[in-house]
């Protein structure tokens, strides 16, 4: 069983349109939910999206966009204190 | 073979010592090896090229799991931290590694152009701009170091299963003194605040007061570091939060019933027990798997204010338990 965060939250957006089909986000996914929909990519499970951002990072032609970050509360409160160095990692 | 310094995948003693100790948050923002590049056995120029961090614990797992193999380990500077976390601040990152494949001079050691690469790293490392900038292909190797002898054995394929990140109790019991250790930093001074306090304030120098809210603190940092982890999937509610909300309750009721109080210092404890679980089950999130941003932001804006409040009433039921 996946476990899943939030509801509806990701930034993530596909534009298939825009796809070559060339498959290089399809294995750097942690959650594994990008396939290739006749040849356009197409995503399985959103709510499973962590916004990591290696999909749009790894897309060539811009049809991933997705605003990547890190999903620790301790980062989001460092950087509101502006304490520069984050809790995480 | 000259400069490239040579590692073995047997762990020393000194190894796991320190390997544990950072596990406990002691020295853990120090703990390094020097970028750059080593051979783990005897590779040879046909030998695949592994890149890593420079987490010692990061770089030390990969050796050893990679026993009985030859082959180029290529660390990169990511000021000791781990490669998720360091590819999250892109210091795991395209330019870094072209930097380090230049520096090593990879090109004049190998003469195959590939570097596997952890699929962890996939959020610093763009493989087109990695092939633009050195002219070696990346191949995103499993997520688990575990998983590297049956990817290399398969001739750098991934099954499915190898790509999926999961969150195993193990992996969840392995964190919980990351969870711990920063709470206590808090809660240890605050619980000791706290009995100085009532004696202060409690007429006739009374302990028990202090004593029974300290513990209720030190129990609510305890229950939300450790079990929060462990029962993180069988707790209540999507949102971090919320989980730590559900078990801030079933604590309380623990401690309640362990240690009975008169209504006022028992709502008191109920409320902070609950305030303080709720929140360290949220800061969790950062060493989860699965968790966004956007959805990190959008529980912290709408829990954080209960968080308050209950730390708040918590404060003001027991001035007014003290007081009376």
């Amino acid at each position: 069983m996946r476990p899943l965060y939030l509801h509806g939250v990701s930034t993530l957006v596909l534009d298939p349109e825009k796809c070559l089909g060339c498959g290089s986000c399809l294995p750097v996914c942690p959650h594994q939910i990008l396939y290739l929909a006749n040849g356009r990519i197409a995503c399985s499970e959103r709510d499973a999206c962590m916004e990591c951002g290696a999909c749009a990072m790894n897309c060539p032609v811009g049809a991933v966009a997705v605003e990547a970050g890190v999903g620790c509360a301790a980062a989001v409160l460092a950087s509101a204190f502006r304490r520069g160095e984050s809790g995480c990692c | 073979m000259g400069r490239a310094p040579r590692v073995g995948s047997e762990l020393s003693l000194g190894d796991r010592l320190h390997g544990c100790k950072v596990r406990w948050g002691w020295g853990r923002y120090d703990y390094t090896v020097v970028p750059g590049l080593y051979a783990l056995g005897r590779p040879d120029a046909g030998s695949p090229v592994l890149v890593t961090a420079n987490y010692k614990l990061s770089f030390d797992a990969l050796r050893r799991e990679l026993k009985g193999h030859n082959l180029w380990l290529l660390s990169l500077d990511t000021n000791g931290i781990n490669v998720w976390c360091a590819a999250g601040k892109r210091t795991f990152g395209s330019e870094t590694l072209a930097r380090a494949v230049r520096s090593s001079e990879l090109a004049k050691l190998v003469k195959h152009r590939t570097l596997i690469l952890p699929q962890l790293g996939a959020p610093g490392v763009s493989a087109h701009l990695v092939k633009r900038l050195t002219g070696f292909t990346v191949v995103w190797g499993p997520l688990r170091s575990a998983d590297l002898p049956a990817f290399l054995a398969a001739g750098g394929r991934a099954r499915p299963a190898m790509r999926r990140v999961e969150f195993p109790l193990r992996q969840r019991a392995a964190l919980a003194p990351m969870e711990l250790m920063p709470a206590l930093k808090y809660a240890l001074p605050l619980a000791a605040l706290m009995v100085a306090g009532s004696w202060l304030l409690a007429a006739g120098g009374r302990w028990g007061p202090g004593l029974f809210m300290a513990g209720a603190l030190l129990w609510a940092a305890v229950s939300g570091a450790v079990a929060g982890p462990l029962l993180l999937p069988w707790l209540p509610g999507r949102a971090f939060s919320a989980k730590g909300l559900g078990l801030g309750m079933l604590a309380a009721a623990i401690y309640l019933a362990v240690w009975p109080a008169p209504p006022l210092p028992a709502w008191a404890a109920f409320f902070l027990i609950l305030a303080v679980c709720s929140f360290l089950v949220m800061n969790f999130t950062g060493s989860s798997t699965y968790t966004s941003l956007s959805g990190v932001r959008k529980e912290m804006r709408r829990y954080m204010p209960w968080q308050a409040l209950g730390a708040a009433l918590a404060l003001g039921l027991w001035f007014w338990a003290l007081a009376g």
